[in-house]
């Protein structure tokens, strides 16, 4: 399982949000891959993923893929970054 | 992990600003102050705002304010900065924002240890909290440096 985090540049947000996935997907005994991806290098990585989580702000940005994407409102809170994961999983 | 991430000089209490680009301003000042940046990297701080909206406030009332690496990240570094009056960012989620974390990187990987100190205080709310209302620069330094 592959799974892309996405914030505008690659190193903060997005870093961040690896973390918690991680976190995450360790609580609910999954193995995955998680990337941290800027936004401009996402398009090209989420064809490759099983999900990809980011900002409402950033959605747009993204424009149309076949990925689905899901939208984080708190990249640090863990039990909302892993309920909305298990919702993205199908779960 | 040095010190030097985040030099008390980086730090700052109840700063007064007037919306969200001065916020991010004064973090991106302290970065420049404590020797992470050049006031290059403050307008690119601004200017990824402009560009792809507030995206980097994550959390209820918290901006993590950064831009890409550059040649005007000269280190790794972090700033942190209260503000008196809390502003709004444009955040439909998390809006508005009375703690900013200036963050500067210079790569995609030197940083990641700050980061994972950093998303182990944002994930805690009771030590987050703590945090928010402190007025100490050495209990910030440990909370995100310490072991």
């Amino acid at each position: 399982m592959k799974i892309i985090a996405v914030c505008g540049m690659g190193i903060g947000t997005s870093v961040l949000l690896k973390m918690n996935i991680d976190q995450a997907l360790d609580n609910l005994g999954l193995e995955g891959d998680v990337e941290a991806a800027d936004i401009s290098s996402a398009r090209g990585a989420a064809a490759s993923a099983d999900l990809v989580m980011t900002s409402a702000e950033l959605v747009e940005q993204l424009g149309d893929i076949d990925t689905p994407v899901i939208v984080v409102d708190n990249f640090v809170d863990q039990a909302e970054v892993q309920e909305k994961l298990q919702q993205g999983l199908e779960l | 992990m040095s010190n030097d991430v985040l030099p008390v000089s980086a730090i700052r209490f109840k700063a007064e600003a007037a919306d969200w680009r001065e916020a991010i301003t004064i973090s991106g000042d302290l970065l420049v102050a404590s020797g992470a940046t050049t006031d290059e990297y403050t307008e690119a701080m601004v200017k990824t705002v402009e560009e792809l909206g507030p995206y980097m406030v994550i959390a209820p009332g918290f901006a993590l304010a950064h831009s890409r690496p550059s040649e005007a990240v000269k280190r790794t570094g972090l700033s942190w900065v209260t503000l008196a009056e809390p502003v709004e960012f444009g955040s439909q989620a998390n809006d508005p924002v009375d703690l900013v974390v200036g963050l500067a990187a210079l790569d995609h990987d030197s940083h990641i240890q700050v980061m994972s100190k950093l998303a182990g205080v944002l994930a805690n709310a009771e030590v987050l909290a703590q945090l928010r209302a402190s007025t100490d620069p050495e209990e910030i330094r440990a909370a995100l440096l310490g072991d």
